[in-house]
């Protein structure tokens, strides 16, 4: 699904990704972790197409397309999403409104009709339940005073509605209290299938106890030094970040 | 030109003209025609809808050339408990020497008259001289074509002068009427600090007025701390027209305090001219009796990056008058300016009124700015409460206009001052309101 | 800030959509202002004689007045020599039904999106049509007849109700009030007259639709509104102008007088010919609109959605007289291009316990200017009133400027003022959180300006809420990257 060759990216004169090779295929659930500055919340920004960082080399396939061409709005309709470390405030539009918007001209890109007002509000209704969300906050200012959960849960709301192909979780837990971690974690483990890839990006092992990994990446001065399953969090989160730095040192 | 204004200026012309124009100075005789040019205020101008200063100076001055200095004045009672600090004495617009005090000076701090300046430091006076400030304003023109006197102080790079200098003005009106222009001309150079109070005191019921001109220039990573406490008689008129201009990395705080006076106008203006500068300023009105208190302020960003604040807080009772108007400029290319104002006031009396006008013009997009401006009364409830807990009426009054006062002297950094300013006013919360 | 400058630049603005003119034959004024023009005018409409002495005092008072300065708006000198002053289109003597009305007319309106005829089936919204400053039309007379509701032109109005113009005309606006209402005193041509008589609630929506068609015209209507004690009407407008290369004229009057327990609500959705993009052409809207809460516990609502027009000089107010009465301010005003905008209101609180609101969001793009003036005053005897003022400002691009100019007077100590100001830009990381939802540039731009202005819009009437949330977006597509 997600083919990344050797992709490196810098912001200004700063290079943050040098060279990242990552294979995501449907049905997988990769975690990336890393210390503070390793690049791990750039390559999700990458990804996802935001203007402040520079692409300098590489290569990024999803479904066989060049999505480095692709404006981030096209990415999401091609089935990328985004859930974002530090969620939008828009005053005066309203969650429901935001989604409305954002459903319907995802169809459209993808040659469909819009949604009316009756099914939109089906499908808003069954996917409130499934992420346990509320409808008085979907009806308030998008993440408008918003408690850091709350902005969380809505990240993960709007994931459920737009039913990405791959979906990137950009430190999803920071901020969240251990009851607030559960839901969102329910939220996107119940929107996992074999059809569909999710990228958590983290700093701490916590999150992967409720949301397994296929596989977990250790990412370090902007390049991928290792790679495993599950048990590699676990490790890490005995030993520390500076067993990897020492080994990065070494080799 | 209305006929209060021409017949005004054909006095001042008439008393004025030999002794101030020959000595010569073309700057004067260029303010003098723009003065007759733009002509005193009316109630039709604009900064001046609400301040009917004409008409005073019409109907309580006869114009005489100049005010002599008052010789035998003692300034003890006048002098704030702050602590030491290098002193300059005015009285009556004159520079009064031998109340002064200026040893102990960092060494090349020049402080000086323009006319006892050697020669050198003349010539650097006439390169600064009026090249901030803007004539715009009547009695800035009047100001500069009349000044009696003028101080000018220059802190070369990277001295950080460690007392204040204290700058008093004592007008004499016991005897007879006073009129004064003085004028203050301050160059602070690169990585230099620099803290001026400047405190204006008036005696007798004579009317009196006093023009100042004031010019300082804020170089590159410099300081400057800029107090100013008036508490002039009730029948002083007061314009000061004072602009700052600030180069890079600048830093500037000002504070206004006004407790006395008929009509006291104070036109600030200050010009962020370089990029991360850093500007507060601050001000608080506390009148009661006729006194009409009248704050303009402007504050120009030209440059991107820099950041500005300002707190105006005023009380106002029996008849007496507050005017604000402080206008936000940032200019195209100002980008990420952060620029923020307030003006809060309280009404305690049937009389007293408040005309407020918070201005913002901004031509560049990626900005923060913002204006707030409230007038209201002390909290019924909070009094009520107050009381409850066995506070007799006239202190808990006064302990909540304390309260809403206190905030505006967050500006100012020498513990000595704060601690003067917070007595002064909460002894005048106390007495007088 | 590239990017934004960028597209900032590659901006082409959409066609004004009304753009187009009628061929409708007119019956026309001789150009030029003097006495003459007055007499014609007044003669033309067969007027009474007091009207026309009215018309000429105005006239004569006009003539010793100057064009106000103060204004943040910048124009070429007005030559009112070189204005028509009266243009009618040609049509029948009277009317008697919509059936009579000239065809081509009722294209004209159908092109507006208001269908006179269909009008009536579908919305309940009465209309009274304004072209080139007469009206042709006013629907659903007999349902409002039937309440003792009076819906009309202004000139019907003369003839039927003069007892009510004699009494109320120039009584919240005074004839001399200031020179564009001096100036259309003297030439006004028609508008709507509307009446809700004591304790009736107006069950549809009022609407009048002004459209200047002939070249070289200015147009210059009245309205008024009087809503007797315990009455309720809310009332719309809306106005649009052809393409013309050359500036033309609106000044017109608009006077509210609501008495006890008098609720008006006027709505505006304002869309004059801006002007093209290199600010040729376009309408300059001179207009004083004033409401007089004359009654306690009265109440007048203005909401204004300002997106049309070169220059906009506009402050519809509120004078509180009555003790409890109430006044609110509600505005949206976007340039674009060349435009110039000087908007804002007054509220002058004279009775006891009045209150009022006023929310002013201003959107800036492209290289125009936009300006919110405003006044709070409480008088002296106002004892506890209160006012809330908020004044926002949005900046799309660096070519523009957004100024507030508010003036707050005060004379009463029990007052409450809170006034507040701010100013911003469109986030970055808003419109990318939007790409990233999959929500195109354009879309999000529009999205993220009515959230802005929702405070406002929210108060509209449904059916103008609607056309004024496409208006925004129309306004400001493509202006920003």
């Amino acid at each position: 699904m997600l083919s990344i060759k050797n992709l490196q990216a810098s912001i200004g004169e700063k290079e943050i990704l040098k060279g990242i090779n990552l294979e995501v295929n449907a049905g997988e659930v990769h975690a990336i972790m890393g210390p503070n500055g390793s690049g791990k919340s750039t390559l999700a920004s990458v990804l996802a197409g935001r203007e402040d960082y520079e692409v300098t080399g590489g290569e990024v396939e999803f479904n066989g397309k060049n999505i480095l061409e692709l404006d981030p709005s096209d990415r999401a309709a091609e089935g990328i999403f985004l859930a974002f470390q530090y969620p939008v405030e828009i005053p005066g539009v309203s969650t429901i409104n935001f989604m409305k918007t954002a459903v319907n001209k995802i169809r459209q890109y993808r040659g469909q009709s819009p949604l009316d007002a009756v099914a939109f509000l089906q499908l808003m209704k069954e996917k409130m339940k499934l992420v346990e969300i509320d409808q008085s906050l979907l009806s308030r200012s998008l993440n408008e005073g918003f408690s850091g959960g709350e902005k969380k849960r809505n990240e993960i709301f709007q994931m459920a509605m737009l039913e990405p192909k791959l979906s990137i979780l950009d430190e999803t837990d920071s901020g969240l209290d251990i009851d607030a971690l559960k839901i969102v974690a329910n939220g996107v483990n119940s929107l996992r299938s074999k059809n569909n890839a999710t990228i958590v990006v983290t700093h701490y092992q916590r999150l992967l106890d409720y949301i397994v990994p296929d596989y977990v990446h250790v990412l370090y001065k902007g390049k991928i030094v290792k790679s495993g399953t599950k048990e590699l969090a676990k490790e890490l989160e005995a030993k520390g970040y500076d067993w990897i730095k020492n080994e990065v040192a070494l080799a | 030109m209305t006929t209060a204004t021409e017949s005004i200026l054909k006095q001042i012309l008439e008393s004025s003209t030999p002794a101030y124009f020959d000595k010569g100075n073309e700057a004067r005789k260029k303010a003098f025609a723009q003065l007759s040019e733009i002509g005193l205020p009316t109630s039709k101008s604009e900064e001046y809808r609400f301040t009917p200063i004409t008409k005073a100076l019409e109907k309580r001055f006869t114009w005489t050339s100049s005010s002599p200095a008052s010789e035998a004045i003692s300034i003890d009672s006048f002098l704030p408990a702050i602590g030491d600090t290098h002193l300059i004495v005015f009285t009556n617009g004159r520079f009064a020497k031998h109340l002064s005090k200026l040893d102990g000076l960092e060494s090349n701090v020049v402080v000086s008259t323009f006319e006892d300046a050697d020669l050198k430091t003349k010539s650097v006076i006439q390169s600064l001289l009026g090249t901030i400030s803007k004539t715009e304003d009547p009695f800035a023109a009047m100001n500069s074509a009349f000044y009696q006197e003028g101080i000018f102080i220059h802190v070369p790079a990277n001295i950080q002068v460690a007392k204040p200098i204290l700058v008093l003005h004592i007008n004499d009106a016991q005897a007879k009427q006073v009129i004064a222009h003085t004028r203050l001309l301050v160059s602070i150079e690169k990585g230099s600090d620099l803290s001026i109070i400047e405190k204006s005191d008036s005696l007798g019921t004579q009317p009196c007025l006093h023009t100042f001109t004031e010019e300082m220039i804020v170089a590159e990573s410099a300081t400057l701390d800029y107090c100013k406490i008036q508490n002039d008689s009730g029948s002083t008129h007061q314009v000061s027209n004072t602009f700052i201009t600030q180069a890079d990395n600048s830093r500037v705080n000002t504070f206004t305090l006004t407790l006395n006076g008929q009509i006291i106008r104070n036109n600030l203006t200050i010009q962020i001219n370089g990029e991360q500068c850093e500007s507060h300023f601050n001000g608080l009105y506390l009148v009661n009796g006729n006194t009409l208190v009248d704050n303009h302020t402007v504050v120009d960003h030209q440059k991107p990056n820099s950041f500005s604040n300002e707190m105006y807080k005023g009380i106002m009772d029996d008849q007496a008058k507050g005017v604000f108007n402080g206008k936000i400029y940032v200019r195209p290319h100002a980008q990420k300016t952060n620029a923020f104002q307030s003006n809060r006031n309280i009404l305690m009396s049937e009389s007293a009124t408040i005309n407020t006008k918070p201005q913002l013009e901004i031509w560049a997009d990626d900005v923060k700015c913002s204006h707030g401006c409230t007038t209201g009364q002390l909290d019924e409830e909070a009094l009520f409460y107050l009381q409850a807990r066995g506070i007799p009426y006239a202190s808990a009054k006064a302990m909540l206009l304390y309260a809403f006062a206190l905030d505006v002297l967050t500006v100012i950094k020498n513990e000595n001052l704060k601690a003067h300013l917070d007595q002064l006013i909460s002894e005048r919360l106390h007495k007088n309101f | 800030m590239s990017k934004d400058n960028q597209v900032l630049e590659e901006f082409t603005s959409k066609e004004y959509e009304h753009g187009w003119n009628v061929n409708l034959e007119a019956d026309e004024a001789p150009k030029g202002l003097s006495e003459d023009t007055v007499r014609f005018i007044s003669a033309k409409k067969n007027e009474p004689a007091w009207l026309l002495e009215w018309r000429l005092k105005a006239y004569r008072q006009w003539e010793k007045m100057a064009e106000p300065t103060w204004a943040n708006v910048h124009h070429p000198q007005i030559n009112y020599q070189d204005i028509i002053y009266y243009s009618a289109p040609k049509q029948k003597k009277s009317i008697s039904g919509l059936d009579e009305v000239d065809p081509e007319l009722i294209k004209t309106f159908e092109k507006l999106g208001i269908s006179i005829t269909e009008q009536k089936r579908l919305t309940g919204v009465a209309v009274d049509a304004v072209i080139d400053s007469v009206s042709v039309a006013t629907t659903f007379k007999e349902t409002l007849g039937e309440l003792g509701i009076i819906f009309c032109s202004f000139s019907e109005a003369v003839k039927e109700h003069p007892e009510l113009i004699k009494k109320y005309l120039g009584s919240v606006v005074p004839m001399n009030d200031n020179y564009f209402a001096a100036l259309n005193s003297a030439v006004f041509s028609d508008g709507s007259f509307c009446y809700i008589p004591k304790g009736v609630r107006c069950p549809m929506e009022l609407s009048t639709y002004f459209r200047i068609n002939a070249a070289n015209t200015g147009q210059f209507e009245r309205t008024l509104i009087i809503a007797d004690e315990g009455s309720y009407v809310s009332y719309l407008e809306g106005c649009t102008a052809p393409m013309r290369d050359e500036n033309q004229l609106h000044a017109a009057v608009v006077e509210l007088y609501a008495m006890k327990d008098a609720e008006i609500k006027y709505s505006t959705v304002q869309n004059w010919y801006p002007g093209d993009k290199n600010g040729k052409g376009g309408i300059y809207n001179f207009v004083t609109k004033r409401g007089l809460c004359f009654g306690d516990h009265s109440k007048i609502s203005w909401t204004q959605v300002e997106t049309g027009s070169a220059i906009t000089w506009k402050y519809p107010s509120c004078v509180l007289k009555g003790d409890y009465s109430m006044g609110e301010f509600y505005s949206v005003a976007v340039t674009n291009n060349y435009q110039q905008a000087d908007t804002g209101t007054k509220m002058i609180h004279i009775g006891k316990n009045t209150k009022s609101r006023i929310v002013s969001k201003g959107i800036s793009a492209g290289k125009s200017q936009n300006s919110y003036r405003g006044q709070v005053h409480i008088m002296k005897r106002a004892s506890n009133a209160r006012n809330f003022s908020q004044c926002d400002s949005l900046l799309m691009g660096d070519q523009c400027g957004a100024h507030t100019f508010p003036y707050i007077d005060v004379e009463n100590q029990t007052a409450r003022i809170e006034h507040e100001a701010t100013t911003s830009k469109i986030g970055e990381d808003q419109i990318f959180y939007c790409l990233q939802r999959g929500i195109d540039e354009e879309a999000a731009v529009a999205l993220i300006v009515n959230g802005y202005a929702k405070e406002v819009l929210n108060q509209l009437p449904m059916e103008f809420a609607v056309e004024a949330q496409k208006l925004l977006a129309l306004t400001l597509e493509g202006s920003v990257g």
